[in-house]
């Protein structure tokens, strides 16, 4: 019941910063009509397009957006001006406040998916998947993809030490994770170096499992190991989850640092 | 009586900086006690050590019948805080967050009567981040009420109130009648209005204890009796009146009899330690 009202709190607070609103929502749809316009056609031998392949490589990005990026730096601000320390001071299960979190994340992915798969439908001809398998997959994969991303935005939360310098900490390594992830840039175009950094973080394999479930058997020659490897994909943003959540449980802090 | 608060021997160090070196307390239940001291006396660490927002590096705490260095949300429920800061969300609504915070609570009070008690009945529906900054603490008052708390903390509520909103405020928590209260203020005037028992902590101890108006021997102290040409320090100021009247044959000039005052005292004990 906590949980419930601590979830329909924070989606109060989300959607009353209407600025916020529109600028979560519209920027993977910004970027996506922008790469389809400047990249028209479709993958060397391949019946893929480059707006399919953004598509797919932009809805991994939003939901890790809305998790990781949104998370991390809302929660910083919380815990500088002091909201995190009265919570701690309430009855209020502290199981609740997390799963609050997560459960508004869940809300707000699910409305910025809906509105890329819409926009991504009509104006670039993405095929949603046709069978029950498919979306199988697109459910694990956006499941995992958010339940990690969330994670580990409420551990990066502790990393800014102040409210006014939180966006400019967290947005600098979200971004770079992002170009080297294939979200902006083909991955096989990456040295050997960068793929393995990137290959240790959530986003190179949400990436790899929305490509599954969107392009599917026609691109999957353009894979680096000519497969979709989702064995490997729901490994690792498992591994991502558990570890997450075991950091988040050593380093959540409800106190500012300067507070001791 | 029944005991609220019991501390023995409280200590906390921050590294090489000793905040709190062995303080004792005993709060009475439905008793409001004051905490006074300067910036950086231990009065926030040791408020926040009852609280059980803050471990302790050493003594006993008991309060209200448990330690708050782990706590339950039974005993959570029990107290009240009013954090010295709270800049918390904006966006909404004063009557929308302490509604939110009655949830957490098993028996919290009736959130519209809670607001109409710390006198925001007016902007129950204002955005949070549209009041004054007096507003805004009335608010923090509200939320550390709405659990019908039988312990309040309040950590220098009034700092920033025009003197309006002060006597206001002390309205607010002298109807508390059954609620033990512990304040920590800057203001002396405040914790004569408000408090049973004061303690002055200084350096991390507390140097001085007793009621306001016996604080530091001040009921005891000598009177000043001052008048046109002359001032005299006496343990028997009546006496001193009465050769006066002798003297100026009726009517004194300019006579004053002064006691120090709160301030006087604290100020004394503070330079003293």
């Amino acid at each position: 019941m906590i949980t419930l009202s601590r979830a329909a709190f924070e989606l109060k607070i989300f959607f009353r910063a209407r600025d916020q609103v529109v600028f979560t929502f519209s920027f993977p749809i910004v970027l996506l009509v922008l790469f389809s316009a400047i990249f028209a056609g479709t993958l060397e031998g391949t019946a893929v397009t480059v707006s399919q392949l953004y598509a797919a490589a932009l809805i991994s990005a939003g939901i890790l957006s809305v998790s990781f990026q949104n998370l991390a730096i809302s929660i910083a601000v919380e815990r500088e001006e002091g909201g995190l320390k009265r919570l701690a001071g309430t009855p209020m299960p502290k199981s609740a406040y997390f799963a609050g979190k997560v459960l508004s994340v869940l809300v707000i992915a699910a409305i910025e998916v809906a509105l890329l798969l819409a926009v991504a439908v009509f104006l670039y001809d993405l095929e949603l998947p046709a069978d029950l398998a498919g979306w199988l997959t697109f459910s694990w994969v956006l499941v995992l993809g958010l339940a990690s991303g969330s994670l580990l935005g409420i551990a990066a939360s502790s990393l800014p030490s102040s409210a006014k310098s939180a966006a400019a900490v967290i947005t600098l390594p979200f971004v770079v994770l992002q170009f080297i992830s294939g979200i902006y840039i083909p991955f096989t175009e990456l040295p050997p170096w960068l793929i393995n950094v990137a290959s240790v973080f959530p986003l190179r394999w949400v990436a790899q499992g929305f490509r599954s479930v969107f392009i599917g058997d026609g691109g999957v020659a353009l894979e680096m190991a000519r497969s979709y490897e989702l064995g490997k994909v729901a490994l690792v943003l498992g591994a991502w989850t558990v570890g997450g959540l075991a950091l988040c449980l050593m380093t959540f802090r409800w106190k500012s640092r300067r507070d001791g | 009586m029944d005991t609220a608060v019991h501390v023995r021997g409280l200590a906390k160090r921050y590294g090489a900086l000793e905040a709190v070196r062995g303080i004792d307390l005993d709060i009475h239940r439905g008793e409001t006690f004051a905490l006074l001291g300067p910036n950086g006396a231990g009065k926030s660490t040791t408020i926040e050590i009852l609280e059980g927002l803050r471990k302790r590096d050493g003594g006993e705490v008991s309060v209200l019948g448990a330690d708050p260095h782990r706590p339950t949300r039974a005993w959570r429920a029990r107290v009240g805080i009013v954090p010295q800061t709270a800049g918390d969300v904006a966006e909404v609504s004063v009557r929308e967050i302490v509604t939110h915070f009655a949830r957490f609570y098993p028996a919290p009070a009736d959130p519209d009567e809670v607001i109409d008690r710390v006198g925001l009945a007016e902007k129950a529906k204002a955005r949070v981040a549209k009041l004054s900054g007096g507003q805004r603490r009335r608010l923090d008052v509200a939320l550390g009420l709405i659990g019908n708390p039988e312990l309040l903390f309040l950590d220098e509520p009034t700092t920033g109130f025009d003197p309006e909103a002060r006597r206001r405020f002390w309205e607010l928590i002298r109807s508390l009648e059954a609620t033990t209260i512990l304040l920590t203020t800057h203001y002396l005037d405040e914790a004569e209005e408000l408090a049973d028992r004061v303690a002055v902590i200084a350096g991390g101890r507390i140097v001085a204890e007793g009621t306001p108006r016996t604080l530091g021997g001040r009921a005891s102290d000598e009177a000043t009796v001052t008048w046109a040409d002359g001032q005299e320090r006496t343990d028997t100021p009546t006496k001193t009146i009465a050769e006066l009247m002798t003297r100026y044959d009726g009517e004194i000039p300019e006579l004053r009899v002064t006691r120090p005052t709160l301030e006087d005292v604290y100020l004394r004990l503070v330079e003293e330690s």
